[in-house]
């Protein structure tokens, strides 16, 4: 690499008017110039999200406690879907940097191969967000908040007492009925049981939930799970506030709301970048197999939406730090 | 169409075209470069994953390690896969230099208004 923008130039000539002092064309300068800016907004979110955490005075929820599900399982993954996404972008950005590469080398049918992948991956990419913002929104059972105080025993010994307002954590399949429940379905009913209390939804999709186990700081340190009498004591101490999933005055998740705002916006905006880098893709991708660049005998465009596709891996990276990791 | 990118010998800026040996070495590189950031993320992951938050101590110098591979990813990418590194030095001082600064407000801004949160409101007026 290097070419010419490593060779040795005299401050004289190369300031001296007539040329690009930065030896780069006017296209890709003004794509590093949006990319600088651009990137200032990305780190203007996440530093008012750190600063929201850190003036929060609740336990803030955790990324390897909120995002440990994968599609069809049933068991817990902590990060392993964000990781998977992750690598995703990381790979199509090698299939972005070896378009360019093949770009370099005139080499028409490497370029069209290598930006079509690229293509597949951001569309993976954009797959892998939206299943993830549909659990996100979905919610993992919900929570209702304690209309009093109460003292448990956990399943593992630890007492726990806990004061009005408190949030507690039901499982998925109790959770899925609890919802349509509140919100007065006719075919569904609370039911003794021989272990407490079950929810039975009849009618064409019957099937029962029972009350197994509630859960406390599902979200944040020091979960624990709560079973038989003890769990009973929590459930008839609840209060009319229940949540399910999250949206943008409520979330499951935490006792904040800016969690869920935070989580909408990032990702969301990030997200954007990748829908708007797909759609460049393929524009350039078209231009390609049309011959566009090889009659202009150099495959400079490929260079600068590259350069823009990299950086939404790169806002990734960051994203995957800040709001996930730590 | 008129290029704006020549210099002195009007040969083309970038020098965009390679050579297929040279071609072989820059995929090694990027290949290379695919496997660095994929384990790293991966022992991000590991780290996130089984390391307990209540260790207060443990915790904190994870979180810097998050932030030091963090920042080692962003290298990677943007020295080697945006070609920042091959360019002329004056173009990388433009783009990296309102980071240095941005970071060093940051910090500026965190030490004197992080703890603005345990002051009550009242005190402003």
């Amino acid at each position: 690499m290097g070419g010419e923008a490593s060779k040795a130039i005299s401050k004289e000539e190369l300031w001296g008017g007539g040329q690009s002092p930065f030896s780069v064309s006017y296209g890709k300068m003004m794509m590093w110039y949006f990319l600088v800016s651009d990137a200032l907004t990305f780190g203007g979110l996440l530093t008012a999200y750190g600063f929201v955490r850190a003036s929060s005075e609740d336990a803030w929820p955790i990324g390897e406690q909120v995002f440990r599900a994968l599609p069809g399982l049933d068991g817990q993954y902590p990060l392993i879907y964000v990781a998977l996404m992750t690598f995703i972008l990381i790979v199509s950005s090698v299939t972005m940097v070896l378009a360019v590469e093949s770009g370099h080398r005139n080499d028409k049918s490497g370029v069209i191969r290598w930006m079509g992948l690229t293509i597949i991956g951001g569309f993976f990419f954009l797959g892998s967000q939206a299943w993830e913002w549909s659990h996100f929104i979905h919610g993992s059972g919900g929570s209702f908040l304690l209309a009093e105080n109460v003292s448990v025993t956990s399943d593992d010994g630890q007492a726990f007492n806990l004061t009005k307002g408190d949030a507690v954590y039901m499982d998925q399949h109790f959770g899925h009925l609890a919802e349509p429940w509140l919100e007065g379905s006719p075919n569904i009913s609370l039911v003794d049981s021989d272990h407490g209390v079950k929810l039975v939804e009849i009618g064409e999709h019957s099937h029962e939930a029972e009350l197994h186990a509630l859960t406390l700081n599902k979200y944040i340190e020091n979960e624990s799970h709560v079973s038989g009498d003890e769990a009973m004591k929590l459930w008839n101490a609840r209060s009319s506030t229940f949540s399910f999933g999250a949206n943008m005055h409520d979330n499951e998740y935490g006792i904040q709301q800016s969690y869920a705002n935070f989580f909408f916006f990032i990702t969301g905006f990030h997200g954007f970048h990748v829908f708007s880098g797909v759609v460049i893709n393929i524009i350039i991708f078209i231009m390609a197999i049309q011959g566009v660049f090889e009659r202009r005998r150099h495959y400079e465009m490929v260079e600068k939406v590259g350069l823009y596709w990299h950086f939404v891996d790169l806002v990734w990276v960051f994203v995957f730090t800040f709001f996930y990791l730590v | 169409m008129e290029r704006d990118d020549l210099i002195v010998n009007d040969s083309y800026s970038l020098n965009a075209h390679h050579s297929e040996e040279d071609g072989v070495k820059i995929r090694k590189n990027i290949w290379k470069v695919t496997v660095i950031l994929t384990l790293l993320t991966t022992v991000e992951v590991f780290m996130g994953v089984f390391f307990k938050r209540s260790e207060t101590f443990t915790w904190s110098m994870i979180k810097w390690t998050f932030i030091v591979l963090t920042i080692v990813k962003a290298a990677y990418i943007v020295l080697v896969f945006m070609h920042l590194g091959d360019e002329r030095s004056n173009l990388k001082k433009v783009v990296l230099a309102p980071y240095m600064l941005f970071i060093g407000y940051l910090l500026f801004i965190a030490i004197t208004e992080g703890f603005g949160h345990l002051m009550s409101f009242n005190n402003f007026h």
